[in-house]
């Protein structure tokens, strides 16, 4: 019989490595599966924990966690073919867009808003000339 | 007998997720990402939970990293390139707070909590598939109905984003091999 703590620390450490895979790495299909990292080990937890207390609706929760995994990965990476189609890369720091004007590779923000407008492609004229 | 399996178990874990977090080839830490899994499996089966053993391989094992397999080839993505941060500290932090992170939460649970002490005396078979779809069908029943409305919203969305994504494409490839005048927008 393992004592619960051992799966706890193990849980732990590996929750932990998964949260460093997402600060220290770029490549958004690593950043992903440090997050799949991250889930299964709350998952151990919750199944350790549901054996200390012989309660199976710790499994239960963790079925359900699994399913909400699986939900995310499919939509996460559909997400990340529509970036790499629209912009050509995986690398999360080239995806700054959003970020304004002091974004490092990102184009400069308009002054102002009539500006910006005035620099948009007009919509009836199509946007395959501007692409 | 039991806690040598879980230490060679525990330490192959570790390897698993330690090699995905340094290998530079992406299709590489798919792989050491499918061996942590497949250590945590084994880690169920320790802990009493065959359904959770059998769903962790089929779920995990097979759809998610098939999937990340998938994506990671149809992207070309394998090969990170020299990894130079835009923020230099950022790398030297992250360390940093990860070791943070780690050491309260092993302080938490080895110097607060007292883990042992919630333990119940074991029965045998209290997880049997049989005992996780009797709870799974009449206590958790109404979170059970609610996942497929989250699957259903998974699926619709996936389909949504890959099309419109797929006749963008469609539109930039026609208008830089063709002159033809440009496909007619979506709607």
């Amino acid at each position: 019989m393992v004592p619960t703590l051992y799966y706890v620390v193990l849980a732990a450490t590996l929750f932990t490595m998964g949260a460093l895979g997402v600060l220290i790495r770029r490549n958004a299909l690593i950043v992903f599966m440090s997050v799949e990292l991250m889930l299964n080990s709350a998952n151990l937890a919750l199944v350790a924990f549901a054996q200390a207390r012989q309660d199976v609706g710790g499994q239960v929760l963790v079925f359900f966690v699994m399913v909400v995994a699986a939900a995310e990965v499919a939509v996460g990476l559909a997400l990340l073919v529509a970036i790499f189609q629209s912009r050509n890369t995986t690398d999360v720091d080239d995806v700054s867009t959003l970020r304004g004007s002091r974004g490092v590779r990102g184009p400069k923000a308009p002054e102002n808003i009539l500006s910006f407008l005035a620099a948009l492609p007009s919509k009836k004229k199509g946007t395959a000339k501007a692409l | 007998m039991e806690l040598v399996v879980f230490v060679v178990t525990a330490l192959i874990a570790l390897v698993g997720a330690g090699a995905m977090l340094v290998s530079r080839n992406a299709v590489h830490s798919a792989l050491f990402l499918l061996l942590n899994f497949g250590a945590i499996a084994v880690l169920y089966l320790l802990l009493q939970a065959p359904f959770l053993f059998v769903t962790q391989l089929i779920i995990y094992a097979g759809a998610i990293i098939v999937l990340f397999l998938f994506v990671v080839m149809l992207l070309g993505a394998e090969n990170d390139d020299a990894e130079t941060d835009r923020i230099a500290w950022q790398r030297p932090v992250a360390l940093v707070m990860a070791a943070l992170l780690l050491a309260e939460v092993l302080y938490v649970f080895i110097g607060r909590v007292d883990v042992a002490g919630i333990a119940v005396p074991a029965v045998a078979d209290f997880a049997s598939p049989e005992a996780v779809a009797t709870a799974l069908f009449t206590r958790y029943l109404f979170p059970f109905e609610v996942t497929s409305i989250i699957l259903l919203a998974a699926v619709v969305g996936v389909v949504v984003l890959s099309r419109r994504v797929s006749r963008e494409h469609e539109r930039e490839v026609a208008a830089q091999m063709l002159d033809l005048p440009q496909l007619p927008e979506r709607r």
